[in-house]
């Protein structure tokens, strides 16, 4: 690229028209390039101003309170925000072992005619509208949590001392856990995906070298391709999360849509982005309620602004290399 | 890596050899049961895709006739169709990558041709790679203060400009990494030839990169097509035929939203037709595009 710049003050000589031509050619790039920086700090701003006089009447204590009372008029992040974050990193418990095996298995197992048709399928897996996996969640996994799973999981964990109160409760088939478990598939393609193009950059060498001295496939893994890549494989992870943080269609479905927090993971409850999605259209322009809900979507915002921008830099140094 | 280097604990000939199989025992079981859970892992994943797709075609395919495509959404009971939904879809989806992909192009033009080192490349590559996977629902409040209230209505036209967001950084994502696989001799030849740099970039840098931009206006129309979230406070939906922009506009997402959780039969079987129909629109799209890219490499 360097070599194209060098050239660049010759073509200038050449001609003034071609010079007018590529200042306003730049000029029009790099003003679109300013316009996503823009959009960006538009959101903040605007999510921040339209959640501004939920922030002014309640204070500080809107990240404190559990209130969501429309009544009253009072509101609080808390439930929303304990509710997002227990919903997303349950989802990552579920979904990273899962992401990892594919990733393994796309990379050092399957047999060279499998690796392409399976790793397709599992990339369609991401291109599956959200609002697909909310309706056959709510057709298809929630009638089989309610019927199967849950009463399984109460019977076997539910009296077992310190663990047991996140297993108990009636088995609705829907709540966090649910929520959870379809955000997990949800999310399985990003990571499964990033964390095998990650692999994929494990230098050949230092594989064979493993091999030869007489490690078997696991142990390469574990030892070579993992400390290679770990903190892509981080990377990786936190993208998932991001992800998991705002989805709101299949939450929306499965969650209970309950404003409390329960201490049992089958119990119903609500996430940032399910309760606007629910709330929104029940709140009238102006009120306190939409402010709240717009302070909220500020909230979730500046989270997974944090989360993709740590996941960011983790994974660009590797992947663009 | 440790495991194998391990050295036996007890010297001695006879035990080395011994505790030297038993470890190998070991390790190669361990390796069979990892081996085994990857399989296992894969087999889940797929099984999830398959119940999905095959969720969809029992109870989609059932529902299809020709009056879906023929007649608009009607109270239940009245054998109403999906016709205004999927015009309403089709339209937003349609104006949002009109809208969307010209300013992507230039951002990832931009990116790839003209920011090399400096500090507003990096910023913007990095707000963008965030504003990629930002939540959707997000853009659609922010859609919401910014344009339907000062405006004073739901409007499709509110709804083209979420989605139109949405589509900005898929495009530029692919774009500059498209541009980037042109090789510096092909440019430099162009150069030698007297072109200006915004004609090598037009002429010879897009046309090159042609199929990788296409595939990531593909993609992003694959990705808003499906969007629920972000329409839900722009376009809203409408239950009556309208493709006026300044009103409130169907769409299939949000009509199966809207039917999925209703308590009549006819209406969540629409839902299951326009579940089917969205995601055959979205797999044929990815996959023509998967294809189309591959063709190229």
């Amino acid at each position: 690229m360097s070599d194209v710049a060098a050239t660049r003050p010759g073509i200038r000589a050449k001609g003034r028209s071609s010079s007018v031509g590529d200042t306003i050619f730049a000029a029009l790039t790099r003003t679109a390039g300013v316009f996503v920086l823009v959009l960006l700090g538009a959101i903040i701003v605007v999510l921040f101003i339209g959640g501004w006089p939920a922030f002014r009447a309640f204070g500080p204590a809107f990240l404190t309170s559990t209130a969501w009372n429309p009544v009253t008029h009072r509101f609080g992040a808390v439930v929303a925000v304990y509710g997002t974050i227990v919903t997303s990193v349950l989802a990552l418990i579920l979904a990273v072992p899962l992401s990892f095996g594919i990733a393994f298995y796309l990379t050092e197992l399957a047999p060279g005619w499998v690796r392409r048709p399976v790793g397709t399928a599992i990339e369609l897996l991401a291109a599956i509208p959200s609002i697909i996996y909310g309706m056959w969640g709510f057709f298809v996994i929630v009638p089989f949590m309610a019927q199967y799973i849950q009463p399984w999981l109460i019977d076997t964990l539910g009296d077992v001392p310190v663990i047991g109160a996140l297993f108990q409760g009636p088995p609705f088939g829907t709540g966090i856990f649910t929520a959870a478990l379809i955000l997990a598939i949800m999310i399985i393609p990003f990571i499964a995906a990033t964390m095998r193009d990650v692999f994929l950059t494990v230098p050949a060498v230092y594989k064979e070298s493993a091999y030869g001295v007489g490690c078997t496939t696991w142990e390469v893994m574990r030892s070579i391709v993992v400390p290679y890549t770990r903190v892509s494989v981080v990377g990786g992870i936190m993208l998932g999360l991001g992800r998991a943080l705002g989805e709101t269609m299949a939450v929306t479905f499965v969650i209970g849509n309950t404003n409390r927090i329960t201490t049992s993971l089958f119990g119903p409850g609500n996430t940032i982005a399910s309760l606007v999605a629910l709330e929104f259209p029940e709140s009238e322009n102006g009120s306190l309620k939409l402010a709240s809900l717009l302070a909220l979507g500020f909230l979730l915002f500046v989270i997974s602004f944090i989360v993709l921008a740590i996941s960011r830099l983790m994974l660009r140094p590797r992947l663009s290399a | 890596m440790s495991a194998t280097i391990t050295a036996p604990r007890h010297p001695g000939p006879a035990k080395d050899l011994r505790v030297a199989r038993r470890l190998g025992q070991r390790r190669h079981r361990t390796n069979f049961v990892v081996e085994a859970l990857c399989v296992v892992a894969t087999l889940v994943g797929l099984f999830f895709l398959a119940s999905i797709l095959l969720t969809l075609l029992w109870l989609g395919f059932g529902g299809l006739s020709l009056s879906v495509f023929t007649r608009i959404t009607l109270p239940p009971g009245s054998h109403g169709g999906l016709l205004n939904a999927i015009v309403g879809s089709l339209i937003q989806t349609a104006l949002g990558t009109l809208i969307g992909t010209p300013i992507g192009l230039l951002v990832g033009t931009y990116l790839a041709e003209y920011s090399r080192g400096s500090a507003l490349g990096d910023a913007v590559r990095f707000v963008s790679d965030v504003l990629l996977s930002a939540p959707s629902i997000l853009i659609g409040l922010f859609i919401y203060v910014l344009v339907v209230r000062p405006s004073g209505g739901f409007s499709g036209i509110a709804g083209c400009i979420a989605l139109a967001v949405i589509v900005i950084p898929i495009v530029v994502r692919t774009t500059e990494d498209m541009l980037r696989l042109i090789p510096v001799s092909l440019r430099e030849a162009a150069m030698a030839l007297g072109a200006p740099r915004w004609k090598m970039i037009l002429f010879v840098c897009y046309r090159a990169a042609r199929d990788g931009i296409v595939t990531g206006i593909l993609l992003a129309v694959a990705r808003i097509a499906g969007e629920t979230a972000p329409l839900l406070f722009t376009s809203l939906g409408n239950l009556n035929w309208s493709v006026s922009l300044g009103k409130p506009m169907a769409s299939l997402p949000v009509t199966i939203y809207q039917y999925a959780g209703s308590a009549f039969a006819d209406w969540v079987q629409l839902a299951w037709v326009a579940a089917l129909l969205i995601t055959v629109g979205v797999l044929a799209i990815n996959i023509a595009a998967r294809t189309l890219l591959r063709g190229r490499h």
